[in-house]
């Protein structure tokens, strides 16, 4: 005879315990969940304990992927996004830290050695310098390439374009030459782009 | 009279050398640049360069819509192409607020898991090329064309299919088709006991792959690996099972664990991973009912061609699709899915347009290429070779 054991009712959970947790980190700025995931926002200088405190007691053993975002319009022109994993605890954190145009990052490889090719993209797409970085080679884009392509002002179809010169029996670097002018669509619609119409101050007195 | 004091010399021969692998080698897998610094016959430092086949993918998206954008995710991993057209449309469903329709949740969990296999026929056969077995090569590619043939009966291509969208799938699968695919279930794992009868108790095999290429399962965290190659070192991680998506949770599989971490276990992983897809289709292919395959919300979904020849918002909607795209809410997401190499994500940047303002792709492979160099430490040339075809590397994702 089995024996009807009644199931104690799962303890109330604090509604985001892990929320908490990070935001009571030291150089946490600003914590939120954007669709479901845990997303903070730290500083460059308070990057290097954060990420160790996260490595070792959040037990984020894995950074699976570091990528800059380009806001030319902000003071702080550039975010770098660390997206950490910890597969014993199946949780991830995105940690995103925004850091302004010249202004170096620490590099993370210390903790992950992971970080490295990351970070030398970073550094090659939107041209963030990584302090700490010991291969600060650039790595997708040619070799002697100018400039860093993932930049909103750089234009999408660069400034040199390669082919083989079969008299001169090498490759060369030339000048884009466009056949047609580069079409860049506004899909916005005026109705919907335009906050204030004319006339507008009338009805606001 | 002076004294000539000759000077303490001591010769030491070092016999070290450069050897540039690659671009051009049929053993890189596509555009690798391995420079190696060779002791003799003996690696002591792999520096690979990547970016030979950098197209500029990421750039490209932020100027084209979220439907332009698919279709560029075909041309990433190029092995097993639906498996990273799955990231985005999950992650662009995920920004919009939208579930795909069940029906074209099972369908994409049947394709993916077609896909695997796809991917890990071609990664076992030309790992067992490479290492200077030729039958698994031409096996391998034979059976892969059966597949082909379902992705192409599927999406109208063998390829470069632009067949899982935002909101479902572009089509529903044609007539027949299941029964196609559920006779292929009957018949693939004989084929895969085929195939291992060629290569697992192979003697001259395991001499070129056993104990090569060693990584403990601490490290293989350290250096960001994911997928087949992480659990071959031990760690049983599936993001299918894991963070479920789709119908990933409504489906029974078990997830295959290596012990040893070397080259051999990253090989019979995928063997039995194959094994493990084919009870996934069956079981899709079971619970899959009759349905929409897309969201049934105009603004997303384009009208049918039959819709569009007498209603005149069908015809609207149809030309708002497809030259202005729906607009995102502004947000950003990290979606991930179990690719067949490992995680395969989209970090997705919306700001409320109808074009991503960014769209980072984590390239599964990039974070495995990247240990190449503490891999390859200390073996032999040769061995560099099979290292390279057991991480299952493919050009199109890691370059982007």
């Amino acid at each position: 005879m089995v024996d009807e054991v009644a199931v104690p009712e799962a303890p109330a959970v604090p509604a985001d315990a892990e929320l908490d947790a990070v935001a009571a980190l030291a150089g946490v700025a600003r914590v939120m969940r954007e669709h479901g995931a845990l997303v903070a926002y730290t500083t460059p200088e308070a990057l290097p304990i954060l990420a160790k405190t996260l490595r070792d007691e959040f037990a984020f053993a894995q950074v699976m992927d570091i990528c800059g975002v380009d806001w030319p319009e902000r003071t702080l022109r550039f975010e770098v996004v660390y997206n950490l994993l910890s597969v014993t605890r199946n949780a991830r954190l995105r940690l995103i830290v925004p850091v302004a145009e010249n202004a170096a990052m620490p590099s993370v490889t210390g903790l992950w050695p992971s970080a490295t090719w990351w970070e030398r993209e970073v550094w090659d797409l939107f041209g963030i310098p990584f302090d700490g970085l010991a291969d600060h080679r650039r790595i997708v884009t040619d070799y002697g390439f100018e400039g860093h392509p993932l930049r909103k002002d750089f234009p999408l179809t660069g400034y040199l374009e390669v082919r083989y010169d079969d008299e001169r029996k090498a490759v060369v670097y030339e000048k884009v030459k466009l056949t047609q002018e580069f079409r860049n669509f506004d899909f916005l619609s005026p109705w919907e782009a335009m906050t204030t119409l004319p006339g507008d101050e009338k009805a606001r007195g | 009279m002076d004294q000539v004091v000759a000077p303490v010399t001591k010769t030491i021969e070092i016999d070290s050398h450069t050897i540039n692998f690659g671009p051009q080698h049929p053993a890189a897998h596509g555009v690798l640049r391995l420079i190696l610094e060779m002791d003799g016959e003996v690696i002591t430092r792999a520096d690979p360069h990547i970016g030979l086949l950098h197209r500029g993918t990421e750039k490209l998206i932020e100027y084209k819509s979220y439907m332009q954008s698919v279709p560029y995710f075909d041309r990433l991993d190029y092995v097993s192409p639906m498996a990273c057209e799955y990231a985005f449309a999950l992650a662009t469903e995920k920004l919009l607020g939208i579930t795909a329709p069940d029906r074209a949740q099972w369908i994409r969990v049947m394709f993916a898991e077609l896909t695997r296999v796809l991917n890990h026929l071609l990664s076992v056969a030309s790992f067992a090329l490479d290492c200077g077995a030729l039958t698994p090569g031409l096996w391998g590619y034979e059976e892969r064309e059966k597949l082909l043939e379902f992705h192409e009966a599927a999406s109208g291509a063998r390829f470069h299919s632009n067949y899982f969208r935002p909101g479902g799938v572009a089509k529903d699968l044609p007539a027949g088709m299941e029964a196609d695919i559920a006779a292929w279930c009957e018949e693939f794992p004989k084929f895969v006991d085929k195939l291992e009868s060629l290569l697992t108790g192979n003697r001259i095999w395991k001499q070129r792959v056993v104990d090569v290429g060693v990584i403990s399962a601490e490290d293989a965290l350290a250096w960001g690996f994911s997928g087949p190659n992480l659990r071959s070192s031990g760690v049983a991680w599936d993001l299918r099972r894991a963070q479920p998506y789709d119908k990933y949770a409504d489906v029974e599989f078990d997830i295959p664990v290596g012990k040893h971490g070397d080259c051999y276990d990253r090989y019979l992983i995928r063997i039995a991973e194959m094994r493990e897809s084919v009870k996934i289709i069956k079981q899709a292919l079971a619970k899959m009912k009759p349905g929409p395959v897309k969201v049934q919300d105009p603004k997303f979904t384009p009208p049918k061609r039959s819709e569009m020849k007498h209603s005149m918002e069908a015809l609207i909607h149809h030309f708002k699709l497809y030259t202005e795209g729906y607009h995102v809410p502004a947000g950003a997401t990290y979606t991930v899915v179990e690719a067949p190499k490992g995680e395969f994500g989209v970090y997705l940047v919306a700001d409320g347009t109808n074009r991503p303002y960014r769209c980072k792709i984590r390239a599964t492979g990039f974070s495995h290429l990247q240990a190449m160099d503490k891999l390859s430490r200390g073996h032999m040339l040769a061995d560099a070779v099979a290292i390279i075809g057991s991480l299952d590397i493919v050009f199109g994702e890691i370059d982007r």
